[in-house]
């Protein structure tokens, strides 16, 4: 029976499809989109996330500002944003429709709550009329679903309140989603069922909306088409889906494995950074140790000691959370203590923009802290890089006994995307020689790399005494001998120029050399894959290179920017890596540069391509 | 990484074996110098190796204790040595871990850190040179100078209320809390071995004489003549009685402390207050703090309170060793395979 109507409707093939769910901050679409993402994951195709939410937690309901929204671009082949613009959106109230219609595609369909635009909530919106009815999406597909009446109606036999049974209304509209694209609903019942164990009633709530929207997808006549987007053809492997966030605190879990060393972590809640510390503290069997400290100073100062003491020690946060570590991160410079710092970059600067993402950081991380303080600064292109980046940070951090900087930002934080598990024994070793010998210690002799030996209290005839004073070279007691601050302040510098040596050389993906090279960092490089993807479909000529190790930077890089007449460079700040690129290699860039708290979109890149090449396709 | 740690088998120590190699650089007569010898001549009663204890400190005079020490030895920035020596407490619990630490580095830069210490209990002790003055940069007021104060930063005398900061100990939590003098090397060196024995945030605070900006500030409480008067020293089990001839006592009113005569044929030993430093109940503890804030009265030495609580690395050592029984030891495979995971082929 089921199937036959099924037949009835036509099934189209799509390799791509972006899809928006938005409605009030309380109306569970962060949850709708991760369990989209979650089960389309599973089915096979690759996939980028974007969530974008707003800093309150629950803004007035039906209001503009309590607009919360979660995108999600999935297909058949290998992409690398979560697209630009929506060919679906959710709209769960008249806000939700009016916030997010601007980024729609043309012809885009619009799925909205029909019962949420009643005349409270239109006029919150600001809305004089009802745009469902008024001909003013007469450009788009929109199929108006009364979900609230339709959950309270699948509901209505359950002994819940009426407030209880409205908020099951985001999985009846997931249910049409799994519908329509013709996926299984039963990742997300068995999450259900997990998730809402001791809540036998708004388990079976959900469940019934979810199965009731797949069921109304399925019956009604509104819905004509269903869509197929075939499994991704990605590499070989075992993949699991992980944000940025969740990846960074597997990276460091994996690191602490790798290293056989205990995992401690020092931190302070911040967004868009808290989830690390959240994921961190589920790892107890792992003895993983999370301590939220009394404030970002204590995070970070923990940390050094626990460092100090012989862990493998991690502190996170963003913006404003880095400028309280300052003065810490130039004490484990001088103590030369491993360390790994996290920031996940946010709008700034002050409060900013907190759920946002930004990348002007750059300068404070290269160099926000007084005296000659250089560490290592590293950062992440992707979610599923942010795994490799942070074991990376922690290899670099023993092995040269320095703070090593982790830059990531809120898009890559909350952003996810399927990552591709490496097995045990690929991910790089990470020696770890705690010094033992008392015969001939000093607590500043240097190894052919230039890092002090780690000698860790409990270890006999090894009592030494650090801190923020300045070091007599090899002995390490204080010293105040103007020659002897600066050859030490020399092997600091030394010792982090030295980890070049780790610094893999950077690879230009396209022509090696040529007209235009587009020059990026951190979590742009998505977006500027796809527009250079776009424009050599078009014709264009143009390369790519995308900075991970920012310092020290790679060996080749003034060689590879030379190769290049002009050099594209796009990033969420007014031009710090451009400052960074000309102090260093005399080199000049093309800036490109936008700070509005939202990820670069692939057709900005594409269009600032064109018009640096002047129309000019080499045709 | 499970991180070894050696039991004290038959070593014995001496006070010089804690003296490290550095020339102790503070001013001549500084109080200091008494503080550091009492520590070394503690030491070797903690019943620890010397490699498993570790001196952490902050900024300031008192924060260059660590460098005088031959233990393991970490000099902070200021205020942080609360939660740098957090952290290495909770990185290896078998570490026997103290901070030193002054009066402005504590109680104003890193007054959140020490609240915390406290209230977290965690094993850590904390011995608080207080010379109510900034010496390190040259004589600003600091949180424990006396209203009214004339320094170089108040020309005018301040015009701020001093931290109590045996009261701010007790009600962040700390669970042990004590106060002794530099120049009473005895009492100073039995307060530091009963700390040492505590297991939780033990707080010390000692009045310590800068010769230097606050030269006598506590010459009232350690001088021949005037001590006996001014000073009440706490004994568990023992009244509270003090003058030269324990001729003085303390009663307590209801909730009020009184001075009474003992000599006077009114008032015996028999009504003075008896000491019970395990007392669960903080308020009397807080009485007895106020004593150094309430004129004419003498200012209590001596073992505030001291009591059991869980400690906060105990706990997460515990917490941690629980779920790992329960769910079996971390892997690679655990950690990355436990979710939604799917093949490519």
């Amino acid at each position: 029976m089921e199937k036959e109507k099924t037949q009835e409707k036509e099934i189209q093939s799509l390799t791509e499809v972006t899809v928006r769910f938005a409605g009030d901050s309380g109306d569970g679409m962060q949850l709708s989109g991760s369990q989209f993402t979650e089960t389309t994951a599973i089915v096979g195709n690759d996939l980028s996330t974007l969530p974008d939410f707003p800093a309150e937690i629950r803004a007035p309901a039906g209001s503009l500002a309590g607009v919360s929204g979660f995108q999600l671009h999935f297909s058949s082949s290998d992409i690398q944003t979560p697209g630009d613009s929506p060919d679906v959106l959710v709209a769960m109230n008249p806000a939700a429709l009016k916030v997010n219609l601007k980024d729609l595609k043309p012809n885009a369909t619009i799925i909205a709550n029909s019962n949420a635009f009643d005349a409270k909530n239109l006029k919150l919106a600001l809305y004089d009329t009802n745009p469902l009815e008024d001909g003013s999406l007469a450009g788009y597909n929109v199929i108006p679903v009364p979900l609230t009446q339709l959950t309270m109606t699948a509901l209505q036999d359950l002994d819940l309140s009426v407030k209880e049974k409205d908020k099951c209304k985001n999985f009846f509209a997931l249910g049409i989603m799994y519908w329509i694209y013709n996926r299984p609903i039963d990742v997300t019942s068995k999450w259900i069922e997990s998730k809402f164990a001791r809540k036998p009633l708004i388990l079976e709530a959900n469940k019934r909306a979810l199965q009731a929207g797949y069921n109304y997808g399925e019956t009604t006549e509104i819905f004509t088409t269903r869509y197929e987007i075939k499994p991704a053809r990605l590499p070989k492997g075992i993949y699991r889906n992980v944000s940025g966030n969740e990846a960074v605190a597997l990276g460091f879990v994996a690191a602490s494995l790798k290293s056989g060393l205990n995992l401690f972590l020092g931190s302070y809640p911040i967004t868009p950074a808290s989830e690390i510390l959240q994921e961190l503290s589920k790892y107890k069997d792992f003895g993983v140790i999370t301590f939220q400290a009394e404030d970002e100073i204590a995070g970070i100062a923990s940390a050094i000691g626990a460092s100090f003491a012989g862990s493998l020690a991690v502190t996170t946060t963003s913006g404003p959370g880095l400028s309280l570590k300052t003065e810490a991160i130039g004490l484990a410079v001088m103590t030369e203590l491993p360390l790994v710092i996290v920031d996940v970059q946010r709008g700034g600067p002050s409060t900013g923009l907190p759920t946002k993402t930004e990348q002007a950081d750059l300068l404070q991380a290269l160099y926000g802290r007084h005296g000659e303080a250089p560490i290592i600064v590293l950062s992440a292109q992707s979610p599923a890089d942010c795994y490799f980046m942070s074991v990376e940070a922690c290899r670099l951090a023993i092995k040269y006994m320095t703070p090593v900087l982790l830059l990531t930002d809120g898009y890559l934080a909350f952003g996810s995307e399927p990552l591709r598990i490496p097995e045990f024994k690929d991910l790089p070793e990470i020696p770890v020689n705690f010094r033992k010998d008392a015969e001939g210690f000093h607590p500043y002799l240097r190894d052919e790399n230039l890092a002090r030996p780690w000698a860790i209290p409990g270890t006999p005839g090894l009592e030494h005494r650090i801190g923020g004073l300045e070091k007599k070279d090899i002995y390490g007691n204080i010293s105040y001998d103007p020659e002897n601050h600066q050859v030490m302040v020399n092997k600091r510098k030394e010792k982090i120029e030295k980890a070049q040596q780790d610094v893999p050389d950077i690879i230009v993906e396209g022509d090696q050399q040529g007209e235009l090279l587009v020059l990026g960092w951190g979590s742009t490089y998505g977006a500027i894959k796809e527009a250079i993807n776009h424009v050599k479909a078009q014709g264009y000529q143009v390369s790519q290179a995308h900075i991970k190790y920012i310092h020290p930077f790679p060996k080749n890089l003034g060689d590879v920017l030379r190769k290049f007449k002009k050099i594209l460079l796009p990033e969420l700040n007014m031009g710090q890596m451009a400052t960074v690129i000309r102090s260093t290699f005399l080199i000049d860039v093309i800036q490109f540069n936008k700070v509005q708290g939202q990820p670069l979109k692939v057709s900005e890149v594409e269009n600032k391509i064109k018009e640096v090449l002047g129309g000019q396709n080499g045709n | 990484m499970e991180i070894k740690v050696d039991e004290l088998a038959g070593v014995k120590y001496t006070a010089k074996d804690f003296a490290s190699d550095v020339d102790v650089k503070w001013c001549p007569g500084c109080g200091d110098y008494s503080i550091l010898a009492q520590v070394q001549r503690s030491s070797p009663d903690f019943g620890e190796r010397k490699e498993n204890i570790v001196w952490v400190s902050g900024i300031g005079c008192s924060s260059r204790f660590p460098y005088y020490m031959n233990t393991y030895g970490f000099h902070g920035i200021h205020g942080r040595a609360g939660a740098i020596a957090t952290g290495v407490k909770l990185a290896n619990p078998k570490l026997q871990v103290w901070v030193a630490t002054g009066d402005g580095d504590m109680l104003s830069i890193g007054g959140n850190h020490f609240i915390h210490l406290c209230r977290k209990n965690i094993d850590v002790k904390v011995i608080m040179f207080n010379n109510r003055i900034y010496g390190l940069t040259k004589g600003q007021y600091s949180p424990t100078s006396e209203k009214g104060k004339v320094t170089k930063s108040s020309p005018f005398g301040t015009v701020d209320f001093p931290f109590n900061a045996v009261k701010l100990a007790t009600g962040a939590g700390a669970t042990f809390v004590a106060r002794s003098f530099d120049r009473d090397p005895k009492h100073l060196q039995d307060m530091i071995n009963r700390a040492a024995k505590h297991h939780g945030a033990a707080f010390i605070e000692v009045y310590q004489n800068c010769p230097i900006f606050n030269d006598g500030a506590f010459s009232l409480l350690t001088e021949k003549e005037t001590k006996p008067d001014n000073v009440i020293v706490l004994e568990h089990g023992k009244p509270l009685v003090f003058g030269a001839n324990k001729e003085k006592g303390i009663k307590l009113d209801g909730l009020n402390p009184v001075v009474i005569d003992l000599s006077d044929g009114k008032n015996s030993v028999n009504d003075c207050w008896i000491h019970d430093e395990f007392d669960d109940n903080p308020t009397r503890v807080f009485l007895l703090a106020r004593f150094s804030d309430i004129p004419n009265f003498p200012v209590p030495i001596g073992v505030f309170r001291q009591f059991s609580k869980p400690t906060y690395d105990k706990d997460y050592v515990q917490q941690i060793s629980d779920i790992q029984a329960k769910k079996g030891a971390g892997t690679y495979e655990k950690l990355m395979y436990t979710t939604n995971i799917w093949e490519v082929r």
